[in-house]
């Protein structure tokens, strides 16, 4: 089965204070699909004045909104759910197009996964508290969790619909406004949710500004009139974000990408079962979603007695990849969300077989016939060669994996931990002490044991290193969006005595 | 002979003398990590807090290229050509707007290279 590229306006506008409304300079950009190279729609080309005005908004909604109550909130948050769980198809379709990954993905990953976030925060508010203790007979001291006020999300382009419900539901459970801005690559399916969503929630609550990072970006993040910037993406705009957080003393959360290891040890293949099965698969997922995941297993590490029989097995899977057109059910790979990322990600395999890495699959771009033609799709790629590699060290964003081999757990840990990024990491076998003593030896901040590529709500996930810090889609966000009020109550009716 | 890191081609040069004249002095800064990373960023003088963990690769055109230390070690036995390319980075870069990205081309450094860099 087939889908095909959906229809659009052939404009879109901001959304602030509860309206759809065209940028104060009246510029808009281009935006393409990678899947064909084609027009999809014009979208806000937004600068500081546009930024200010969802301030503003946001300012003035926030106090009324963070008085509502977790039941009222939570109501909203799954009217919400259920809205995108309603449109799943469409959300799904217009994602694949605009972002340039399969349509079973998105079928089946992004937007379930969207939803549940969602419905996850709405529950959690209905079940937490806040604490309460006697310090002495007469002291109580009373924890009370309040909002921050207004809260700036700044999201990449990689899970576009994904990466708003990771940030938005906490933000607004905790009872904060939020002014969101999309990644200009992938502005669409935020624009279709507030399409759908409008009327749940009061004017200010939610703010989209489309639009550059230099021209709506920087304001956004540096504005005094926020209290607060989550930020995903990489290490040099992460630190210009904590650079302006900090002059408006701001907290802030980043989450920068990683190179994570993926670990297989020799006891993988003691059976050739449906374990191995997986573990076969769990080293190819690589590939999924064109690499373009910042957990991306795009360093695997194979023991070296079981090397040559396991990338065997490897490599043949992936051969068995199939690449074509992203609206066809049965594909597994689609385009990357860019030119520049594809030429980015074709110059890095340049490097890597300059380095002398070895090509063991792919290796190229990826020529498709038609319409497909302009559109941009790099081979899923195995690069055999060593950890002091660039493209054993560097973020490739794409589908390509550098594969090596280790003698012993001491090995691999020394080649898991050399890298200056902590994100994510794979970890399998069938041996019971590795199973729990080589994830902890790991510094990073999700280990798989046995699996790779899960992201369900209630498991935090965060960075440790050059990764950033702050753990999303768990209860542990809601305190990233809110102050403690405490409250020191005494019932002594005694003076103290001083003066 | 003069060694260096870091070299830029003609139509990257067009467009840093574009965004020279609209924005002043600039510093490129080498990105790493996620998305967007692993790119060469371009921000105006004093916009960035750099200090000695920010190694001082080279200029071009008058404009300092740099590069965290942490991911100089990484870097260090490889040449940088900044060329420029068609596409929307979604980074604060400044060159984003006119819908081309600065990229880097990387090779070996040569023998002679390598051990007058990194003897």
């Amino acid at each position: 089965m087939s889908y095909s590229k959906p229809k659009f306006k052939e404009g879109y506008e901001n959304f602030i204070n509860g309206k759809f409304v065209a940028p104060i300079g009246g510029q808009y950009f281009d935006n393409t699909s990678p899947i064909d190279n084609s027009l999809i729609a014009k979208y806000p080309r937004s600068q500081k004045e546009d930024v200010d005005s969802a301030v503003v908004a946001a300012n003035a909604a926030k106090e009324a909104w963070g008085n509502t109550s977790a039941a009222e909130r939570a109501g909203m948050l799954n009217k919400v759910a259920d809205l995108i769980e309603a449109n799943l198809e469409e959300f799904a379709l217009v994602e694949t197009c605009d972002n340039g990954k399969p349509i079973r993905e998105t079928l089946n990953a992004d937007i379930p996964l969207s939803i549940d976030h969602w419905r996850y925060f709405a529950a959690v508010i209905r079940a937490e508290e806040g604490s309460a203790t006697e310090l002495d007979a007469n002291t109580l001291s009373m924890n009370i969790k309040e909002p921050l006020g207004v809260v700036a999300q700044i999201i990449p382009w990689n899970f576009p619909l994904l990466m708003l419900s990771w940030k938005m539901p906490p933000a607004l459970a905790a009872g904060n406004c939020v002014i969101l801005k999309p990644a200009e690559q992938t502005p669409s399916t935020a624009t279709l949710l507030l399409e759908k969503i409008a009327e749940i929630f009061p004017p200010g609550v939610i703010n989209i500004i489309h639009g550059f990072g230099p021209e709506a970006g920087k304001p956004l993040a540096s504005h005094s009139g926020v209290d607060k910037v989550a930020f995903t993406g990489e290490t040099t705009t992460g630190q210009l974000i904590m650079q302006y957080a900090s002059k408006n003393l701001n907290p802030v959360t980043m989450e920068l990408g990683g190179k994570s290891p993926n670990i297989f040890f020799n006891s993988v293949m003691d059976e050739d079962d449906a374990f191995l099965d997986k573990a076969i698969e769990g080293a190819v997922l690589f590939a999924f979603n064109q690499g373009e995941v910042c957990t991306c297993p795009s360093r695997l590490l194979v023991q070296e007695d079981i090397y040559d029989a396991f990338m065997e097995r490897v490599v043949a899977r992936t051969k068995a990849i199939v690449q074509k057109n992203p609206y066809d059910v049965n594909t597994m790979v689609g385009a990357q969300a860019s030119n520049d990322q594809y030429e980015k990600i074709l110059s890095y395999i340049n490097i890597g077989k300059e380095e002398g890495a070895k090509v063991l699959t792919g290796g190229e771009a990826c020529k498709l016939d038609g319409e497909f033609s302009n559109g941009f799709y790099v081979q899923p790629t195995i690069l055999e060669g060593h950890n002091k590699m660039r493209v054993f060290q560097e973020e490739i964003f794409g589908p390509v994996l550098s594969v090596t081999k280790f003698k012993d757990e001491a090995e691999a840990l020394e080649i898991a931990n050399d890298t200056l990024y902590g994100l994510g990491a794979g970890v399998w076998t069938r041996d019971a002490h590795q199973l729990y003593q080589i994830p902890r030896a790991i510094k990073a901040g999700r280990v798989w044991v046995n699996c790779y590529h899960a992201y369900p709500a209630h498991a935090p996930f965060g960075g440790y290193k050059k990764s950033g810090f702050g753990r999303e889609t768990h209860l542990m966000m809601m305190n990233h969006y809110r102050q403690t009020k405490n409250m020191l109550i005494s019932y002594d009716k005694n003076k103290l005595g001083f003066f | 002979m003069e060694y260096k890191r870091v070299a830029i081609t003609d139509k990257a040069i067009k467009i840093l003398n574009q965004l020279k004249e609209k924005h002043g002095e600039l510093i490129f800064h080498q990105s790493g990590g996620c998305c967007d990373g692993s790119a060469p960023m371009i921000f105006e003088e004093g916009d960035m807090y750099l200090d000695d963990s920010d190694i001082l690769l080279g200029k071009l055109e008058g404009v300092n290229y740099y590069m965290n230390q942490d991911q100089f070690e990484y870097w260090k036995h490889t040449h940088l050509t900044v060329d420029a390319t068609e596409g929307r980075g979604s980074s604060f870069s400044l060159e984003i707007p006119f819908g081309v990205r600065f990229i880097i081309h990387s090779r070996l450094l040569t023998d002679e290279e390598n051990s007058h860099f990194n003897k």
